[in-house]
């Protein structure tokens, strides 16, 4: 019943949506050119799908690549900045500041920087995801409950089993906080970055449907960026699933 | 043997600091089971604390086993107030870990653990995470963890304050069992009187602000005792009932 209930009900919502979606354009006639019905989004699609899923693809990549590398920096970073108490101290200020600095103002500037390629596209989704699993990951590694620091001391664990041991999985719940708001920024980045500098990606797509009045277009552009960002989130949150399942009973 | 002279601890408080324990004087012979009772707040977690070498004195000396305490050491365990349980670890795991730490072959300490465990009612949850666990199992789990290592000083903090009468007794039987067979000299804190009485050879009662030794009373009842039926000694009654009187007393003082 329970579980009828939590698969059934979102579904049961996104059905209704769309349905009240569909009938208003049918009820009050609305253009498909300034509103237009989920037939004709599917319509926008089947067109050209290759070209579709070509953009898709390559915004993919720019997210999932950017997101990999704020990952694997951030993570390093937090481990470094708090291996020393006067270190994160004195870091973590500046990294909450720099974390709540609006990113995508910088995007025209990356341009400027590093031309018309991939990669301005790649650092604005870097910059724009850093800084949560920065300060997450942070917050978990410093936030060891004091019993549990004292239990390892009373063990004479070295420091390196402290860390791999206590410290490190401790931290994890946290750290999947700050992956799961990282990859939901991540694809805004690539789209931001993408709108700004339309070479290639949905976010060009949507560019250049406006341009040619084909408001279709940029909704099927709008529908599988909804897709794509949905189905990475539950990606990174099913690696949470496999990597801490207990993180879940914890808190309740 | 552990042997404290003299030993004070303060605390740093907002103004002014915090006497948690005032020139304690108190020696454990080897093998020696001792309780040590008084109110809330009087130093007894401090005073375990500073024998397991997590915490300094702020003055006075503590030897264990003849030398000066400058740290932790891997024969002495300490059962802490909270379970402290590491949540991805399930019950084995969590008592496998002192094993660990001291980079033991796991597989050797499996076994002991799985024993341990048993002995402390938990046969069928070897495998469960310590939230799958009642407040109680957490205490006994931790209990093992304590015992895994066959420490030569054993600390306990409250180790049975979450437990229900009738376990608590279960609890305090086997831990008088275990203490018969292989006396490990060990401080053992409670809030129970009876407990107290029914386990250890001396019961010293702190009394708080500061904490300082109130009066230690020498157990003489011959072992194995039982909660059940020796408290209607009149020997345990009368144990029990004096130091229901001084530390009624030491609260006011
Ligand atoms: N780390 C600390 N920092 C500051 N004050 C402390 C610290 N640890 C203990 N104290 C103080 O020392 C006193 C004794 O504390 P302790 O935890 O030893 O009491 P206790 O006898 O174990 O109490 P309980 O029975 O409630 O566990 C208390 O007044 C407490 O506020
Ligand atoms: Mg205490």
């Amino acid at each position: 019943m329970t579980r009828i209930r939590s698969a059934g009900l979102p579904v049961l919502g996104a059905v209704t949506a769309l349905a009240v979606w569909w009938s208003a354009t049918a009820v009050f006639g609305i253009r498909s050119f300034f509103l237009p019905a989920p037939p004709d989004i599917v319509e926008a699609f089947r067109r050209q799908p290759a070209y579709l899923l070509r953009e898709t693809g390559s915004t993919v990549a720019v997210t999932v690549t950017g997101f990999g590398i704020a990952v694997v920096a951030g993570l390093l970073l937090a481990m470094t900045l708090t291996a020393w108490r006067a270190l994160e101290r004195a870091t973590l200020p500046v990294l909450v500041a720099l974390n709540s600095v609006p990113k995508v103002a910088v995007a025209p500037l990356l341009v400027v920087w590093l031309g018309f390629g991939a990669q301005p596209k790649i650092v604005l989704v870097v910059l724009i995801c850093f800084f949560p699993v920065v300060v997450a990951t942070m917050a978990g590694l410093t936030s060891t409950p004091a019993e549990l620091s004292e239990l390892s001391r009373s063990l004479s664990a070295s420091v390196w089993q402290a860390y791999v041991k206590i410290r490190l999985p401790w931290a994890l719940p946290q750290m999947f906080v700050g992956l799961k708001v990282g990859i939901s920024l991540a694809v805004i980045g690539a789209v931001v970055a993408e709108i700004n500098n339309p070479t290639g990606g949905l976010g060009a797509v949507i560019v250049l449907s406006g341009t040619s009045f084909d408001t279709p277009l940029a909704f099927a552009a709008i529908t599988l960026l909804a897709v794509l960002s949905t189905a990475l989130f539950y990606l990174v949150v099913a690696l949470e699933r496999l990597l801490v399942p207990w993180a879940r009973a914890i808190s309740g | 043997m552990i042997a404290l002279t003299r030993v004070s601890r303060t605390f740093p408080a907002r103004s002014e600091t915090v006497a948690a324990l005032h020139e304690i004087d108190l020696t454990v012979a080897e093998g020696e089971f001792v309780a040590v009772i008084g109110r809330s707040g009087c130093g007894k977690s401090t005073l375990l604390r500073l024998i397991a070498g997590l915490l300094e004195p702020t003055s006075g000396t503590i030897t264990v086993d003849g030398g000066p305490v400058h740290g932790p050491r891997r024969d002495v365990a300490l059962m802490q107030q909270q379970p402290a349980l590491l949540p991805w670890r399930t019950a084995l795991g969590n008592v496998l870990l002192p094993v660990e730490m001291a980079r033991l072959p796991r597989a050797a300490g499996a076994g002991r653990a799985r024993e341990l465990l048993d002995a402390v009612g938990l046969a069928g949850f070897h495998h469960r995470h310590p939230y799958e666990l009642s407040g109680g199992m957490q205490q006994r789990v931790a209990l093992c963890r304590a015992l895994i290592q066959q420490p030569r000083v054993l600390l306990m903090d409250e180790p049975f304050s979450a437990l229900d009468a009738l376990t608590r007794e279960d609890m305090a039987a086997q831990l008088q069992a275990l203490h018969l067979a292989r006396p490990a000299t060990t401080v053992f804190v409670t809030h129970s009187i009876q407990e107290a009485v029914l386990l250890a050879d001396r019961v010293v009662v702190l009394s708080p602000r500061p904490g300082r030794v109130r009066e230690v009373l020498a157990v003489d009842i011959p072992r194995p005792r039982s909660l059940g039926r020796s408290a209607a000694l009149p020997a345990v009654a009368e144990c029990v009932a004096h130091l229901h009187d001084v530390l009624a007393k030491a609260g006011d003082a």
